[in-house]
């Protein structure tokens, strides 16, 4: 995507452009095209429904960066406004006589009404002010309803949760979403939807001045914009959007748990968010697609999958506070200049080495994992699609040269990497 | 930028889903447990038990259906609903036609559902569900289906089973009930005061109360009450760390009674209580281990001991599922039509090396078997949890429990 | 009334160990403006270091070296880690330490493994020290008791009569011109980061028996701390402390003595509906104290943000 609507909260004054409510053709054509296609190439059934977690989770991220990225509130329990909605998308797919006149496709529109109402409720009271205070009452009111949902059994169905069942919608032109691969086509559409829809909001005036209250509430206030009602009002959209997430979720699983809810879903969605990038409009679906990559994937491969996981958190945070989207961001003035060719050899230079020390330190936790917890006797360990004995000198001798070095190598060119970041980001012919 | 990173990703996607297929020929069957997080601990041992019993039971005896191994594949569900019917997705996609979960009745209820779902929209990719530990009672009751077997005795057979301990017991006049603040905890709390009104009117319930699950800190204003009620024997459905803090608490602070409960052995859970516990808690459970029930129970367990030093048979059941599942197959002749090894299963009765005979009842799919009542202490135990020298020594025995109690399943076959 | 004494009694060990965490965390939170997420992870360190060395040197030993090491630790974590990611800004930070809180836990699991740990009071303390009406007051948590308010009186002292005290209240305060006079602020900082999760460590040494030690130790404890320093008030060592009472007094009280909303409403003029089971309403008159005593806190907190966003004793708004 293009850059023109990149600010980077790291910076504090940027200057905007002026608002206008178009959206930039190309990129969505392209993602439009994708989300078409990606069908084609995983026809799997289980591919389908890790790309349809994908899309409910990047427009749960989405929605949450309205409030983190665009208008500066830290939430710790945004979940409850997915899960609420999502509770409610499948009480009505309960009422069945209800459900029975409606097509399935329009369910998100109940499920956002309802995360919107809920989130003009406790907005009333939570956005009067940002910071601490939003964030504490955030934590406060999450897990109040987190807590609710073993409690008040009539509506959340307790630990279990509740289920329903989608195939008991009217038709729609025939389809009764039997079958995995309408609900992605469901769930892309809405996905596109949304998204677009964010994405005018953030043209919005209200979405422009979500950004100058985040940046500096006191003179959007001399401005004689009242910063609690922007946040008022970028808080509900988001609500709104977190509940079209959470009815999808309820079509594509057809249950709803306490789950939906806690703290640790909240919490996730902060990191994805971050992870993504969270001051750029697409920096959060590329953590969504990150993490649950991550999340599903990696997971079946290894069960220090967590541990991996906080690992990557706590680089990015140290390391690229702007996220994966401020990552490839930071390329857009070579690219401008022209100079973006420059920096591939080094680039490769380092990275490779850079790679090698990941795989070889991962495959060292491995072995150290595999060692002490394997059965009595069961020596052989499969790594990297190699099978060898884990108790013989051998691997650990290779893994730790691989470290060492790939580390050495990775350190000793790091600086000619960083001479030409700088060569290619400084115009030809004066002073950077 | 954003698209040649999806593709890159979408290729790594494939390669991860598309490694694990391959040997068509084992039947293999997907295990859905936590294997990270805070119930990891339970999850890993019972894939151990799963492993070992597969290789013990079937595969070292020439497998079944003239050398057809039984192949056990590890998904790790979090203990999340939502994980877990992403993981079973992709179980059925790699030809996987029986899966295995126990822990969660949460995540058993969400599977039960979305298998029956999934066998009625896809005749073609059916499945099998073998539940081995998760006892909401509702699992073959009302939400009963035709895919679903259990081999646990659920939370009302062991209720049943464990009152008939306590009422054997005169000295016990009050009895004070407590459980975690959720569907099982409900079942049981609603069961204690059934049986017990049934069995012995005299007693007197003198508490009954729920508190958050997983929540809980601090126990000691629960033992409190419990001291100040005059109770002379706790009930409770309580498990991890719940079942842990509460019992340590409850002695602690002077309780001098009895603790009896379904869930508070192995895991650390034995080790933690130690010396604290001994004599104190008993326990419900299936399965003989001490004193062991059969020359061939001995050999296993000491077999898997050779293999896992730190490893208990905690769910001796498991041994059980492995054993009937191989019979049914072959009773069957085929591994890949689940309908035929379904109608095999219902209504089987099989020689348990733990222990008497049981009998998947053809009505609910729940399996009728002995139950145990058991005492930790370090008394002639040979099999001990946790290597602490501490274990359960069986006490009494209930024959075929709760043989004839009814179910309100309304089982549709296909 | 006996039993309200030992309510008071079992009250004050949990609010005085809620204190030893809130302490040190509420100097971290008003001097660096963050919410240290991973707290409560230092805390569940402290204990199975104190496992680990207890093995080996006994519970004293561990008592006296567990802190030290997580001390340490922290002060670590802050000068290579946090001060790093300081100049971002505050998300970053927060974030930082939710990502060391999930690191920390994932670590504890791939070293100790993932069941509790068999982690005791010593010999020495394992007795009952009194009983009241039936009701045995452990010895250790007479020592829980004591340790505790020797910890505070300590800090106290230190933060008001010592010259490294006033440099550190004045550092939370005006940081520039502490600076500015020729101290060393990032010392300061890294100083009061590595006490404070010393103190954490403390708690988690003489918590680990009472309360196991297991890898979700830290999660129970979770957001509770944050709660009580908000509740409190920022920066305010006595509002910690009152906040920890407080809490720690709510929820046992609130588990010990069966309340019930049908009482509740019933006095308020409302009938009860019949059959219940088959009510809407059916969760809201059932309802009982003990099952909301754990997220009395939270509602407490949220009332307090909405009418006195600066706390019970805090001076300045969160």
């Amino acid at each position: 995507m293009t850059e023109d609507f990149a600010t980077d909260p790291t910076k504090p004054a940027q200057r905007l452009r002026a608002g206008s409510l178009t959206i930039p053709l190309i990129p969505w054509l392209i993602a439009g095209a994708l989300v078409i296609v990606m069908p084609l190439f995983f026809q799997a059934n289980s591919a389908i429904t890790i790309m349809n977690q994908m899309a409910i989770t990047i427009i749960f991220a989405l929605a949450y960066n309205m409030l983190l990225g665009q208008g500066g509130m830290l939430s710790f329990g945004h979940a409850v406004y997915m899960g609420v909605g999502g509770f409610a998308t499948v009480h009505i797919m309960n009422m069945s006589d209800f459900f029975a006149m409606l097509p399935l496709p329009v369910m998100p529109i109940f499920g956002g009404l309802v995360g919107m109402v809920l989130a003009m409720i406790v907005g009333s009271f939570s956005t009067r002010s940002a910071g601490t205070v939003f964030a504490m009452i955030s934590l406060g009111v999450g897990e109040l309803i987190a807590a609710c949902s073993v409690i008040i059994v009539v509506f959340f169905g307790g630990e279990e949760g509740i289920s329903g069942d989608r195939t008991y919608g009217l038709p729609f032109f025939g389809i009764e979403f039997l079958q995995q691969i309408e609900v992605y086509y469901l769930i892309a559409f809405w996905l596109m939807v949304s998204a677009a829809l964010m994405y005018l909001f953030s043209r919005t005036p209200v979405g422009r001045m979500a950004n100058a209250v985040r940046d500096n509430p006191e003179r959007a206030e001399f401005l004689g914009y009242s910063a609690r009602w922007v946040r008022f009002y970028s808080f509900v959209a988001s609500g709104f959007f977190a509940g079209i997430a959470g009815a999808l979720f309820a079509i594509n699983y057809e249950i709803l748990t306490e789950e939906n809810l806690n703290l640790t879903t909240s919490g996730l969605i902060l990191l994805v968010t971050f992870l993504g990038g969270a001051g750029f409009f697409f920096g959060p679906v590329l953590g969504a697609i990150v993490f649950t990559l991550v999340q599903t994937v990696l997971s079946l491969e290894t069960e220090l999958w967590g541990f991996y996981a906080g690992i990557l958190f706590v680089a990015t945070v140290m390391y690229f506070p702007g996220g994966l989207a401020g990552l490839i961001m930071m390329h857009v003035p070579a690219l401008r200049l022209g100079k973006a060719g420059r920096l591939i050899v080094p680039y490769l230079k380092t990275l490779i080495p850079g790679l090698f020390t990941v795989l070889g330190a991962s495959a060292l936790i491995e072995m150290i994992f595999h060692y002490r917890h394997a059965a009595v006797g069961d020596d052989e360990m499969t790594l990297f699609w190699t099978s060898f004995d884990s108790h013989s000198a051998l691997p650990w001798i290779v893994a730790i040269a691989v470290t060492v070095v790939g580390f050495w190598l990775t350190k000793k060119t790091a600086p000619d990497m960083a001479a030409a970041w700088h060569d290619a980001n400084s115009p030809d012919g004066g002073a950077a | 930028m954003k698209k040649s990173l999806k593709l890159g990703l979408g290729a790594a996607l494939a390669v991860a889903l598309s490694a694990a297929s391959g040997f068509a020929e084992n039947v293999k069957i997907a295990f859905i447990d936590p294997l990270s997080g805070p119930f990891a601990s339970t999850g890993t041992n019972g894939l151990h038990q799963y492993e070992f019993a597969a290789d013990y039971m079937v595969n070292q005896n020439g497998g079944v259906l003239d050398g057809r191994n039984f192949e056990i594949v590890a998904f790790d569900n979090k203990i999340s609903p939502k994980e877990s019917l992403i993981q079973l997705q992709v179980a059925i996609d790699q030809g996987i036609r029986y899966i295995a979960q126990g822990n969660s009745s949460g995540v058993a209820n969400a599977l039960t559902d979305a298998i029956d779902k999934h066998n009625r929209r896809n005749p073609d990719s059916r499945v099998l569900f073998l539940n081995y530990a998760a006892v909401d009672p509702a699992l073959t009751n009302d939400k009963c289906n035709f895919w679903h077997f259990r081999f646990d005795a659920n939370a009302d057979i062991k209720m049943d089973a464990l009152t008939d301990v306590i009422v054997a017991n005169e000295d016990i006049k009050k009895v004070y009930i407590i459980g975690q603040d959720y569907s099982f905890g409900k079942a049981v709390a609603a069961a204690a005061t059934k049986f017990l009104g049934e069995k012995r009117p005299d007693i007197e319930i003198v508490g009954n109360e729920l508190h958050p699950i997983g929540k809980v800190k601090d126990f000691t204003p629960y033992s409190r009450k419990i001291n100040a009620s005059g109770a002379d024997a706790v009930i409770t459905g309580n498990w991890g760390a719940d079942m842990l803090g509460l019992g340590k608490s409850v002695i602690e602070n002077g309780f001098e009674g009895p603790i009896y409960t379904y869930y508070a052995a192995g895991s650390g859970i034995t080790a933690a209580f130690g010396d604290t516990g001994k004599g104190r808690i008993r326990l419900i459970s299936q399965g003989g281990i001490n004193p062991i029930a059969s020359e061939e129970a001995r050999a296993a367990y000491n077999a898997f001991k050779e293999k896992y030093p730190e490893g208990n048979i905690d769910q001796s059941r498991i041994f059980n599922v492995i054993g009937m599942l191989a019979q049914a197959i072959e009773g069957a002749g085929t591994a890949d039509d689940v309908v035929e090894v379904a109608k095999q299963l219902e209504g089987m009765e099989y020689e348990s090396m733990w222990g008497g005979k049981v009998f998947m009842r053809p009505q609910d799919h729940q399996l009728i078997q002995d139950m145990n009542v058991g005492v930790h202490t370090d008394e002639n135990i040979e099999f001990d949890y946790d290597t602490s020298g501490y274990g359960i020594l069986t006490e009494s025995t209930i024959e075929m429990a709760s043989m004839d109690s009814a179910t309100t399943c309304k089982m549709r076959r296909p | 009334m006996d039993l309200i004494l030992v309510n008071l009694i079992d009250g004050l060990v949990t609010g005085l160990l809620l204190f030893m965490l809130s302490a040190g965390l509420t100097l971290i939170f008003s001097m660096m403006g963050v919410l240290n997420f991973a707290h409560a992870s230092f805390y569940m360190l402290g204990a199975y270091f104190a496992y680990q060395i207890s093995i080996y040197l006994g519970f004293w030993m561990g008592l006296l070296i567990a802190p030290l090491v997580v001390g340490v630790l922290g002060a670590g974590v802050e000068r290579y880690g946090l001060r790093r990611v300081h100049q971002y800004g505050h998300v970053p930070e927060l974030i930082f330490t939710f990502g060391l809180a999930l690191l920390i836990e994932e670590l504890v699991q791939f070293i100790w493994g993932k069941n509790a740990m068999p982690y005791e009071a010593p010999e020495s303390l394992q007795f009952t020290a009194f009983s009241i009406a039936g009701n045995s007051i452990p010895a250790f948590k007479v020592f829980m008791i004591f340790t505790s308010v020797l910890i505070f009186i300590g800090l106290l002292y230190v933060l008001t009569r010592t010259r490294v005290g006033m440099i550190i209240q004045a550092a939370l305060s005006y940081p520039r011109t502490v600076e500015a006079l020729g101290h060393n602020v990032p010392l300061i900082f890294m100083g009061v980061f590595g006490v404070g999760t010393a103190l954490a460590g403390v708690a988690g040494v003489i918590a680990g028996p009472v309360l196991s030690t297991f890898p979700g130790m830290a999660f129970v404890l979770g957001s509770i701390v944050f709660v009580t320093i908000v509740i409190g008030g920022l920066g305010s060592l006595w509002g910690a402390l009152v906040a920890s009472l407080l809490i720690g007094w709510i929820t046992t009280f609130a588990k010990a003595y069966n309340l019930r909303m049908e009482d509740l409403l019933t006095t308020l003029g409302f009938t009860k509906p019949e059959p219940i089971w088959d009510s809407a309403w059916r969760d809201l008159w059932t309802l009982t104290s003990p099952q909301i005593a754990d997220i009395l806190p939270y509602i407490l907190m949220v009332l307090i943000l909405i009418f006195r966003p600066y706390g019970l004793f805090g001076k300045r708004d969160a």
